[in-house]
């Protein structure tokens, strides 16, 4: 084991790691937000959704540095008294949860789908990547409102808080999968003309598992580069959608939701209810896009 | 030449028609039409009466060729939230949502090149350091974000600039503008920065990685050894170069930025055809969704054909290498 650690820091990845400042920076934010994230319901001050403990007397504090705060609310409260700091924890918890649930359903669509694009081909194959290039010339934050937007004509009104996380992971989800595919698509033509599938055919293997145990682990390097790039982007379309008003409902609110209901106190002064989240918001964002972009340069030998 | 466009027309045609079924679904599973005229206390002759009134009795694919016909026309129908007719209610909105996002294109582009230039010509300079952190920083703050962070300083605090709505505008015809008002340009402001920014981010970086691409060419060099001066070089003949990719990827990205500005027109309360869609989406009121859906679809492809043909138009290569491999992708 301690082996194995050994190995690993002195490899390659964790050298450029080690001598990028920028990464492991990135590394350490996203870190401490993923523990505060995950480690709310133990570590944040309060609980912003148990009503027992909310005191209406507390609405509006400002963050302690302000004339009137206290220090039992770091960061203020909002205009029902919960304490922002813990809300920003349990809100940036429902963001990543929603980011990696759509990353992992993207990739899951998309990657089955180029690997039997890329190894059926013909009119499969046709059909597949004709679809994912007329997906591809519009937004994917137009695909992921039009999602929602059925989602909510087909499902009745009371069952909208019911059905809005698996429709809103759905949307972003159905929203992404090009991608994938494409870039698995390409790979899988190249391996499948490699002398282990021939073999596998030769012996009298199925299609189906030369696809997903041959071909599969040889294609899925660029996919986990595509997938931290692309969690960056499902968390802002996440958040763009809740900000929309038709995204995270305000009873188990995402960052996008907070900065929504912070966002109508903007002009009475107070400030904090939408800047903190925001803030998160863009720090969770920018964590995830600086290291995805070092992935891809210290796994591309060839960009250097 | 004649085959490239008509199968590109055709290809086009295809889509439309996919649009347009998608939107056909949407109308012929939400809700139905009779009970929502009618109500409860309809007998059921009278319902069998206006389902034959309305053609719900004919078989679908008649029912989608009169979807069809209407939709090109532009009729919808009757929004199911407001009661007017879908497409006054996206002629009366459009206007806004043009004017805003060809605002926020110009911005794009005005901004946008000389910036790239200047991060390609001094790429080590501080100013050129900077303005690429601000370029990673455009690309990686939400569009809402922005808006609201533009709206705290400069109207909240500063209280210069007007946060919501479009101003006074003057009728012309149908169309409503607000560009012949100083409120309205005043309003305009905010909503086309915070919509540019994405974009002058993006054009920065693309002027600068192909304007880097270009100085490298030999006739770059040949142009050097002849002495000609930098100014020249730079701008008579690297500059020139450079922005024909520039100009495809915007004509493409207009299509992005009228998408978003959905957002943005949510944030500023601007009366356009996005916050039309959004409160659309948030009442399900399933007419104006399609037809926002199929015209917005219809900007798209026509952009994308149009970007397309003027593609083959200008580039010679393309059309030999269109020859050459018999036309296949």
């Amino acid at each position: 084991m301690r082996a194995a650690i050994a190995k690993f820091w002195n490899g390659d990845l964790a050298w450029s790691w080690r001598h990028t400042p920028v990464a492991i920076v990135a590394t350490f934010t996203l870190l401490i937000m993923l523990v505060a994230a995950f480690g709310a319901g133990w570590i944040a001050p309060h609980n912003p959704f148990d009503l027992a403990t909310i005191e209406l007397l507390d609405a509006l504090k400002p963050p302690v540095w302000a004339d009137d705060g206290t220090t039992k609310y770091l960061l203020g409260t909002d205009s029902q008294g919960r304490d922002l700091l813990s809300a920003l924890m349990y809100g940036t918890k429902v963001s990543l949860l929603i980011g990696l649930a759509a990353v992992a359903g993207a990739m899951l669509l998309g990657v089955v789908l180029g690997l039997i694009s890329g190894y059926a081909g013909g009119r499969i194959d046709a059909l597949i990547m004709r679809v994912a290039d007329v997906q591809l010339s519009f937004p994917a934050i137009l695909i992921a409102l039009l999602i929602d937007g059925v989602a909510r004509a087909v499902v009745p009104g009371d069952m909208h808080e019911v059905i809005a996380f698996p429709v809103l992971v759905g949307a972003i989800a159905l929203a992404g999968w090009p991608q994938y595919a494409r870039t698995v698509r390409g790979s899988t033509l190249v391996e499948k003309n490699r002398e282990y599938v021939q073999a596998a055919r030769v012996i009298g293997i199925s299609s189906p598992v030369i696809m997903f145990r041959h071909v599969l682990p040889n294609v899925l390097g660029p996919v986990l580069v595509l997938a931290t790039v692309h969690l960056a982007t499902a968390i802002i379309t996440e958040a763009t959608l809740s900000f929309l008003g038709v995204g995270v409902p305000p009873t188990s609110p995402s960052l996008g939701t907070l900065i929504r209901v912070g966002n109508d106190f903007l002009f009475s002064g107070e400030w904090w209810i939408t800047i903190f989240p925001g803030a998160a918001l863009v720090l969770l964002v920018l964590s995830v896009n600086l290291l995805g972009d070092w992935l891809r340069d210290a796994l591309n030998p060839r960009l250097s | 030449m004649f085959a490239f466009i008509i199968r590109r027309l055709l290809q086009a045609v295809g889509v439309m028609l996919t649009v347009a079924l998608l939107a056909f679904i949407l109308f012929q599973y939400v809700g139905d039409p009779v009970m929502i005229m009618l109500g409860q206390e309809g007998t059921p002759a009278e319902r069998e009466q206006l389902r034959q009134d309305l053609g719900l009795n004919d078989p679908i694919v008649v029912q989608f060729y009169h979807f069809l016909a209407n939709a090109v026309q532009g009729d919808f129908g009757l929004s199911l939230r407001q009661g007017q007719k879908v497409s006054v209610l996206l002629r009366d909105r459009l206007p806004a949502t043009l004017e805003l996002s060809i605002a926020a294109a110009l911005i794009a582009l005005v901004v946008g090149v000389p910036l790239g230039v200047y991060t390609a010509l001094k790429r080590n300079g501080k100013l050129s350091q900077a303005f690429l952190a601000f370029s990673l920083l455009g690309v990686s703050l939400p569009t809402f974000l922005i808006g609201i962070l533009l709206i705290l300083v400069f109207s909240v605090q500063l209280g210069w600039l007007p946060s919501y709505g479009r101003g006074d505008t003057v009728k012309l015809g149908w169309w409503s503008t607000g560009l012949l008002t100083v409120s309205g340009w005043k309003h305009l402001i905010l909503p086309a920065v915070t919509l540019s920014l994405f974009q002058v981010a993006l054009v920065l970086r693309l002027v600068r990685s192909e304007m880097l691409e270009v100085l490298r060419a030999d006739y770059i060099k040949f142009a050097r050894a002849r002495g000609l001066t930098k100014r020249a070089i730079h701008f008579g003949h690297a500059l020139k170069n450079t922005l024909v990719p520039v100009i495809t990827i915007m004509g493409l990205q207009l299509g992005g930025i009228i998408a978003f500005a959905i957002v943005t027109e949510t944030v500023f309360q601007w009366p356009g055809m996005g916050l039309l869609f959004i409160q659309a989406v948030q009442f399900a009121d399933i007419p104006v969704m399609a037809a926002y859906l199929c015209l917005i679809s219809f900007i798209f492809v026509l952009i994308n054909l149009i970007v397309d043909l003027l593609y083959f138009a200008v580039d010679p290569r393309l059309r030999v290498g269109l020859g050459k491999s018999g036309g296949g992708h």
